[in-house]
């Protein structure tokens, strides 16, 4: 009867009232690259950790080959021949490739002969064309490789369904070409392939048939042959998406914040930044679009002054600021900066939400004087910003780990917008929030556009930023490759100019 | 009823304590004497009798000291144990300033040899501060292995350069008597090296409390990308908590040797340094606690010379029950909200809202 | 320096120093194999302490020397087993665990040797490993007597760090233990038990460990005295960073330090001018050196001291 290689019925989960996946069925045919669409909060990564028996399933049931198995454990997925990609890798840098490929097989004896396991690898490896050194130690290889030694290890575990969690996100835009040409290779094998992803563009690249989730449901699930990424994107949103600038154009005033030729490199050191110029003008929403991973995070840092250029120039008014600390560019020159990770670097968990409103003001009065705070103050000011900005939550003492993200996020609007900024810099402030919660921030971006704050707006989500820009930048590996007028921005442009291709 | 379970959770050191003296009383019987008799005897001594009372106060003091150099660098998550070696250190500078610069007035000689010992202190402290700042060195290592690069350093001075000539046993000559620090209780020993411990608990939990160097510590410990972010620098932190650390524990060396013995033995310390990481913990990282930890544990040590003295119990058996409260201690850190029904509906509320925020970032494991 | 630099001097060096050595062997050995599992072993000291105790209780009962190494490495077990259950399982920081092992060891070997042994604690000559000659080879000159003329212990000594070798570098749950000790997440998500792999880690490091103390009850001075470890166990620890956390590296640290105490005792005996106490920090200070990376950059193994909880439910 059925031919699917595995099939997901109805399987619901719920995390207290909220329903991560809702009555979800999809059906993979065997070697096909099926691809799971979705925006961030749709539920595939709840619904493919459930896959992979990280999670239990409330209800439903999953099938491999028509027949129903119990997936209670990683272990046991893999035995059924379900393998994952993670988004972060869960490989040991210190040990070698072949090291990582067989820690946890069974059967392995007394004396570990890694010999033989070399060569078996070696020999998989050149069958799909990984071009991997099985006696490398892993954490010298590029992210890339890594990635394909997690694929390896799934390969060499004998798995036959491959869920690939945006596995492209991690990749540079020259690895991602070959990345797919060995997905092909996986196909033509006969290997079954979930790619897990929110980018239109890979979908209709690799995939063969599309599942398209919103908020824990399945919307579609069709052909890609079928459909086109328009009628994807209406699926995906669940809105028509109109490519349209919704406001009316607006006198912009002098040039505020200019970078000349800014370089910068990123944690490990490679050229993040590769001689930004640019200019927001006062009044002014610049928009800075592109694939993950190509210099956003290090441009708004370079700015904000936690990350030192290597060359270049950025002014503030016509003053240069490129040696001036982070605190003096947030408390004297109005330099407000939204963090792309909130967890990591905008909020303290474990602080209370009063505390985390005074994290870049903690040591002025009325705060503090002679060294020691006064609460009184602290707790006003909090209160008068949390009601302000219509934040949830029970007190301003309680420990803002206990808020949404959506709240969270406010409070950090809150805080940095309280000292009316001259620059705003927001990364990411999207990233994972409700509708509700966007419409919020991108009203907050406009109200400062219309104070005459010069406002640079980084996101890798095209819709939410030709909503609110005038202009867009466009930023591919670390360079800046051209800026257009939001009025003639068309995704089709913007998009060619994503990819690297220069209009 | 969860305010019940909280309270019962915030006294686990004092249920930690009393698991102890109930185990340590099978010991006692074990030797063959009748428990309570002799706790009381020991707290009696310790705690209610005047001269007793004083030498607890003698043995609290570097207790104290030492355990607030652990508490302030684990603030900003930095572990010092090597509050031992910065005793020996401490003492080492403030005897020197006490025997070789003569002709000092007394009062001012003894601020002079206090703030030596404190710098001696901060200066050994600064080794593994800088090596964690700025090589990322793990400052748990560094600080152990200087302990006894510390420890046969003054054996050295005090067997060699700094020892009394024809002593029979490493050690330098005595202080002068001007030196010697003035005492709290009249005709006894304890000193006023206790005091000025006690101050500096209190000042240091105002801090923790109220000061903005104590929030900022704590924020360094708990995000440090967000302390910077929010300008606070991560190197400054670790450096200035192991300098003022390090000078807690100097302190400590110093009044060994202005209060109590008047001049540097060797390896006169004897693990108040580790001692002290107990007093730390006993108190629940508190500087306020941890005068109540430090005389209680004092209160321990001096007792149990009282019930030798009084029962002939051996005071072997004290250090078996300090032990024994070191250990139940550290059980007593292994219950969190989860271990009663009340702990265990406080953890799923916890592990409902990390679902939430899983939810909202699309669950990334 | 006639003294110090004739053959039989060197000979009699060399001797000293691998027997004082031995305990240091075990004990960083058992550093090695928990750290390389992920968890901190400041409790070393205590372990060695225990097996000690242990030691001198199961020859004093038994009248046996093997009975001794039973009892001691039960004992050292018995502490590796509080720092499992606590530090493992509990999640409570594996230092102030470590400190409490040893701390509590100290005082309850105090009071208990003087129940079990009475007044004649300091007099006791139990029974114990004496040292014999490999007829032939232990006439080699100078290294013979050295290496063939020793007790049964220092060959067990040998062995153990073979064994622990050929375990962390040939098997597969050396392999495993490795990988525990890096990035227990992934381990994990391999299948691996994180917990059992450092419950075994940890509980073999307390036999191994309470070996060194076997040995100095055993082999050196045949009873059991207060705090007899003196810091072995720190000692030790500097011996596995020295020897970046590898079983033959850290034997090597350990031979070198030995050699430093030998020579120290030899001078503090001849040359009493000569400041001995410069040996006795020079373990410490080579390994705060190599840390530095003066003398070689160890990395320690990246999770040691955290305790790994599994995330997903």
């Amino acid at each position: 009867m059925t031919n699917y290689k595995l099939s997901l019925e109805n399987i619901s989960k719920s995390f207290g009232t909220l329903k991560a996946n809702d009555q979800v069925t999809l059906d993979v045919r065997p070697g096909t690259v099926h691809a799971v669409l979705g925006e961030n909060g749709a539920g595939k990564s709840t619904l493919m950790n459930i896959l992979y028996g990280l999670y239990r399933p409330d209800e439903g049931r999953i099938l491999v080959d028509g027949q129903a198995v119990a997936i209670d454990s990683p272990r046991a997925a893999l035995a059924a021949g379900i393998g994952m990609v993670h988004q972060h890798f869960m490989l040991v840098g210190q040990l070698t490739v072949t090291e990582n490929i067989v820690l946890g097989m069974k059967g392995q004896g007394l004396k570990l002969d890694l010999a033989t396991h070399v060569r078996k690898i070696s020999e998989l490896s050149q069958s799909f064309g990984f071009e991997i050194d099985p006696e490398a130690e892993v954490m010298k290889l590029p992210i890339g490789m890594q990635q394909r030694v997690e694929i390896l290890k799934l390969l060499y575990h004998n798995a036959e369904v491959l869920i690939l969690d945006e596995p492209t996100s991690v990749l540079t835009p020259n690895e991602t070409g070959p990345f797919f040409e060995l997905l092909e290779r996986l196909k033509s094998a006969g290997k079954t392939i979930i790619f897990i992803t929110h980018k239109l563009d890979e979908v209709m690249t690799i995939a063969d048939d599309v599942t398209v989730m919103q908020d824990g449901k399945v919307m579609a699930s069709l052909p890609k042959s079928d459909t086109d990424p328009a009628n994807l994107a209406r699926i995906m949103v669940g809105r028509e998406v109109l490519f349209q600038v919704k406001r009316s154009s607006h006198a912009s005033g002098p040039v505020v914040l200019r970078l000349a030729d800014v370089s910068a490199s990123n944690t490990r050191g490679l050229t993040a930044l590769d001689q930004v110029t640019l200019e927001v003008r006062a009044g002014e929403v610049f928009g800075i679009a592109g694939v993950d991973g190509n210099g956003q995070a290090e441009l708004a840092e370079t700015i904000a002054g936690l990350r030192p250029v290597d060359s270049g120039r950025i002014f503030l008014s016509d003053s240069d600021i490129t040696q001036t600390s982070i605190s003096d560019r947030a408390d004297k020159l109005g330099i407000a900066y939204v963090p792309e990770d909130r967890h990591r670097d905008g909020i303290v968990l474990d602080e209370s939400v009063a505390q985390n409103m005074i994290l870049r003001t903690y040591d002025r009065a009325p705060f503090a004087r002679f060294g020691f705070f006064n609460p009184g103050a602290i707790r006003d000011h909090a209160e008068r910003l949390t009601s302000a900005f219509n934040v949830r939550m029970q007190s301003v003492d309680q420990e803002i780990r206990f808020l949404s993200g959506g709240n969270q996020q406010k409070v950090i609007l809150a805080r940095e917008l309280e000292g009316e900024p001259k620059v705003l810099i927001v990364a990411q402030p999207t990233k994972g929030l409700d509708v509700g919660a966007i419409e919020f921030v991108q009203q907050q971006i406009l109200v400062q556009r219309d104070r005459g704050v010069a406002v640079l707006y980084i996101s890798t989500e095209l819709e939410h930023l030709l909503d609110v820009c005038d202009r867009v930048g466009v930023l591919f590996s670390g360079k800046l490759m051209d800026t257009v007028d939001s009025s003639e921005a068309t995704p089709e442009r913007v998009g060619l100019l994503m990819a690297g291709v220069a209009a | 009823m969860e305010r019940v379970y909280r309270v019962l959770f915030h006294l686990r050191s004092v249920w930690a304590i009393i698991a102890a003296l109930a185990v340590g009383s099978i010991l006692i019987l074990a030797a063959g004497s009748n428990p309570i008799e002799a706790y009381y005897t020991l707290f009696q001594g310790a705690f209610f009798d005047y001269w007793g009372f004083a030498s607890t106060l003698v043995k609290m003091c570097p207790l104290l000291l030492a355990g607030l150099a652990v508490v302030l660098p684990l603030r900003a998550g930095l572990f010092n144990i090597g509050a031992e070696g910065q005793i020996y250190i401490g003492a080492l500078f403030a005897t020197v300033v006490a025997l070789y610069l003569p002709g000092v007035p007394g009062p001012l000689h003894i601020i002079m040899c206090t703030l030596a010992g404190a710098l001696g202190g901060a200066l050994w402290a600064l080794i593994p501060a800088l090596l964690k700042a700025y090589q990322g060195i793990n400052e748990i290592i560094v600080t152990l292995l200087l302990n006894f690069v510390a420890l046969h350093f003054v054996s050295f001075m005090v067997s060699g350069p700094m020892m009394e000539p024809g002593a029979p046993y490493p050690y330098s000559p005595e202080i002068p008597d001007t030196l010697f620090l003035p005492h709290v209780l009249p005709r006894t020993d304890a000193h006023f090296g206790v005091l000025v411990g006690v101050v500096i608990a209190i000042a240091m939990y105002a801090v923790f409390k109220r000061g903005v160097f104590g929030f900022t510590l704590a924020t360094v410990g708990r995000n440090p990308d967000a302390a910077r972010y929010a300008g606070m620098s991560v190197r400054r932190h670790i450096i200035v908590s192991f300098l003022i650390a390090g000078a807690c524990a100097g302190l400590a060396g110093t009044f060994e040797v202005l209060g109590h013995r008047y001049r540097l033995f060797h390896a006169f310390s004897q693990g108040y340094g580790y001692d002290g990481i107990v007093v730390a913990f006993l108190a629940g990282l508190s500087p306020l606690f941890a005068i109540f930890s430090a005389l209680f544990i004092g209160g321990l040590r001096s007792g149990a010379n009282m019930m030798q003295r009084a029962m002939g119990i051996e005071t072997t058996v004290v250090e078996a029950i300090q032990g024994l409260v070191i250990l139940f201690v550290a059980v007593s850190l292994a219950f969190r909200y989860k271990v009663t029904e009340i702990g265990k509906a406080i953890a799923r509320r916890g592990e409902l809202e990390q679902a939430l925020e899983d939810k909202t970032s699309d669950g990334k494991e | 320096m006639e003294s110090l630099l004739n053959p039989q001097a060197i000979t009699e060096i060399l001797t000293t120093s691998l027997r004082l050595s031995v305990p240091l062997v075990f004990a960083a050995l058992a550093g090695v194999l928990s750290e390389r599992s992920g968890v901190f072993n400041i409790a070393l000291e205590g372990k060695i302490l225990a097996g000690a105790f242990g030691a001198a209780v199961g020859a004093f009962f038994m009248n046996d020397p093997y009975s001794g190494l039973v009892v001691g490495m039960l004992f050292g077990m018995l502490a590796g087993s509080i720092l499992a259950v606590l530090g493992v399982t509990f999640g409570v920081n594996q230092i102030v665990t470590g400190i409490a092992i040893n701390i509590f060891v100290l005082g309850i070997t105090a009071f208990l040797s003087r129940i079990v042994f009475g007044a004649q604690a300091n007099t006791l000559r139990l029974p114990g490993f004496k040292a014999f000659d490999f007829p032939g080879l232990s006439s080699i000159p100078i290294i013979g007597p050295v290496l063939f003329g020793q007790d049964l212990m220092v060959y067990l000594m040998f062995a153990c760090v073979g064994l622990v070798y050929f375990f962390l570098y040939l098997t597969p749950w050396g392999l495993a233990v490795r990988a525990v000790g890096e990035n227990p997440a992934a381990a994990d998500s391999a299948g691996l038990s994180v917990p059992k792999l450092r419950y075994g880690c940890v509980i073999a490091a307390g036999a191994l460990a309470a070996l060194g103390g076997c040995y100095l009850v055993l082999a050196q001075v045949f009873l059991f005295s207060e705090h007899m470890s003196a810091g072995k166990g720190f000692i030790a620890l500097a011996a596995v960073i020295l020897g970046r956390w590898n079983p033959v590296g850290a034997m090597c640290a350990c031979l070198l330090f030995g050699f430093f105490d030998a020579l120290q005792l030899r001078l503090q005996f001849n040359y009493q001018e000569v400041p001995h106490q410069f040996f006795l920090m020079l373990p410490y200070l080579i390994s705060i050196l190599a840390l530095v990376g003066l003398v070689g950059k160890p990395r320690p193994p990246s999770a040691v001291g955290r305790h790994y909880r599994r995330e997903a439910k």
